[in-house]
């Protein structure tokens, strides 16, 4: 009975997971078009709803195109890691009490790895496709991956200093009195910045910034090898909301509605969010994103963990 | 699915198939980002809040070809530009269609002259001509419902829709004119 429990709740944050990351595809059109002043897809079906089915069966019917210059097993490969790796950080996530698929103690630290292996994909994919946007794509990729990896990890250790657990169950149920967003406003704006670069979402989406480098790492991808980048995507931003949501605005807690409702609730607040920012920001120069990092953000993260742990030890 | 393509054509009908694709191909015209003139204005603005190109959710702009359905020959091919476009159409993925936007892709507009293509229609398939000097956008939307009834009716499995080729003496003339053209430049 338990094991089938355990089997129906990993089948059912898979397909879960994979139906918001479509339907986000969705959302993302329409809410653009909302704040640009526009209808958005709405011949589609009702409310244009069925725009992901028809990009979905076209996106499978296109032609599969594999590069004959490109390093085949690379090329094929890399898609798939980004879809992979996020989809195995889901497992760490509590969505409500019981609905988690591994309840790691080291939730957190599962979640960051995963998130570090999920560079590969872009690396791998700019630079198997022997063309020149995309390696130039792919090693911005890496060098903004490596900056903002470091202090998303270090935004994180106040919450776990204040929660004294690495495990995310821990963690939401220590934010029973207090979200953590209040005593941490630095760390889940240090942490909300750093996951929309981990993401690679506007305003730093300059791996595939297409002004300058046609499509970035997978201008070489068509069919659905593209479409897994285009679904992972939509997955990591799923990852940091829900991440964003357990760490710092307390999980499933709330209060009259179930816990799955106020989860998906806080989900949603932080995807639109994403997608608000998409629509009002430009993007920067790689060099003031690198500064940025380096110069702002990590410095700020380090004050903040020096900072909490002296009051957790002055308090404690 | 070429292996097919001789053995069913008489004896199957795939019409339920042929529908949900060409359904699935129609409702999602991704178009590559391609401007040449002044012709390009027009298609930016059609994606503007005023006339919105998303509703047919033809929005997605690919800068990549390799993405792309639609290429847009949007403006005046010179014939220097004219290797290039045909290039950009080869890297695109089937299957792909191709509108010509205004006057000059149609049939060279008011530029006959030694430097400017008579019309895209001499290196790649045109599906859908639009008139104009530019057209305004609402002209580009009916080009793009009427290639949407174009996809809507092309059997799939049984012929691929730029399985109509050119004529081969067409591309020989256009590569005569750049070699011309070339030759001119050199001199």
């Amino acid at each position: 009975m338990n094991g089938l429990y355990q089997l129906a709740v990993v089948f059912g944050v898979l397909v879960v997971a994979l139906t918001i990351a479509a339907g986000l595809i969705w959302l993302e059109r329409r809410l653009l078009a909302l704040w640009q002043d526009r209808y958005g897809p709405n011949r589609v079906g009702p409310f244009g709803l069925f725009q992901v089915l028809a990009d979905m069966i076209k996106i499978f019917t296109k032609e599969d195109w594999t590069a004959p210059f490109a390093d085949k097993a690379t090329f094929i490969l890399a898609p798939a890691i980004i879809v992979v790796t996020v989809l195995l950080s889901f497992a760490v996530v509590p969505f409500a009490p019981g609905i988690v698929v591994a309840d790691l103690d080291i939730g957190l630290l599962f979640f960051l790895g995963m998130s570090s292996l999920g560079v590969y994909s872009v690396v791998l994919a700019g630079w198997s496709s022997d063309n020149k946007y995309s390696l130039l794509g792919g090693m911005r990729a890496a060098a903004q991956m490596l900056s903002y990896e470091v202090f998303m990890g270090l935004s994180l250790m106040g919450v776990v200093v204040l929660a004294g657990s690495f495990s995310l169950t821990a963690i939401v149920e220590a934010q029973r009195n207090l979200w953590f967003v209040v005593p941490q406003f630095l760390g889940f704006l240090l942490f909300m910045i750093a996951g929309i670069a981990e993401t690679r979402r506007l305003p730093f989406d300059l791996p595939e910034a297409e002004s300058e480098l046609i499509a970035g790492y997978h201008a070489e991808y068509s069919g659905m090898k593209f479409g897994m980048f285009f679904v992972g995507e939509y997955l990591g931003i799923i990852l940091i909301s829900s991440m964003i949501t357990v760490l710092f605005f307390g999980g499933w807690l709330g209060p009259v509605l179930p816990g799955i409702v106020w989860f998906l609730i806080k989900v949603f607040f932080f995807i639109a969010f994403f997608i608000l920012l998409r629509a009002a920001l430009p993007r920067p120069r790689f060099d003031q994103l690198m500064s940025w990092g380096w110069k702002v953000m990590l410095p700020l993260t380090l004050a903040n963990v020096l900072v909490t742990g002296a009051l957790v030890l002055a308090f404690a | 699915m070429s292996f097919l393509q001789n053995q069913f054509e008489k004896n199957v009908v795939v019409t339920s198939v042929d529908y949900v694709f060409n359904w699935a191909r129609k409702s999602s015209i991704w178009p590559l980002t391609f401007g040449l003139a002044c012709c390009a204005i027009e298609m930016i603005a059609s994606s503007t809040a005023r006339f919105d190109i998303a509703r047919f959710g033809a929005e997605v702009f690919r800068p990549s070809p390799r993405q792309a359905d639609l290429l847009l020959v949007a403006g005046t091919v010179t014939l220097k530009m004219a290797p290039v476009l045909k290039r950009l159409y080869d890297q695109m993925p089937e299957p792909k269609w191709v509108i010509a936007m205004g006057a000059c892709a149609g049939v060279g507009g008011p530029f006959n002259t030694y430097s400017v293509l008579q019309g895209v229609d001499k290196i790649v398939p045109v599906d859908v001509y639009v008139t104009g000097c530019p057209p305004r956008p609402e002209n580009l939307f009916y080009a793009l419902l009427k290639l949407q009834d174009k996809i809507d009716q092309t059997p799939n499995l049984v012929r691929r829709p730029t399985d109509v080729r050119l004529d081969e003496s067409m591309l020989e003339e256009f590569k005569k004119q750049v070699r011309i053209s070339q030759m001119k430049q050199t001199a």
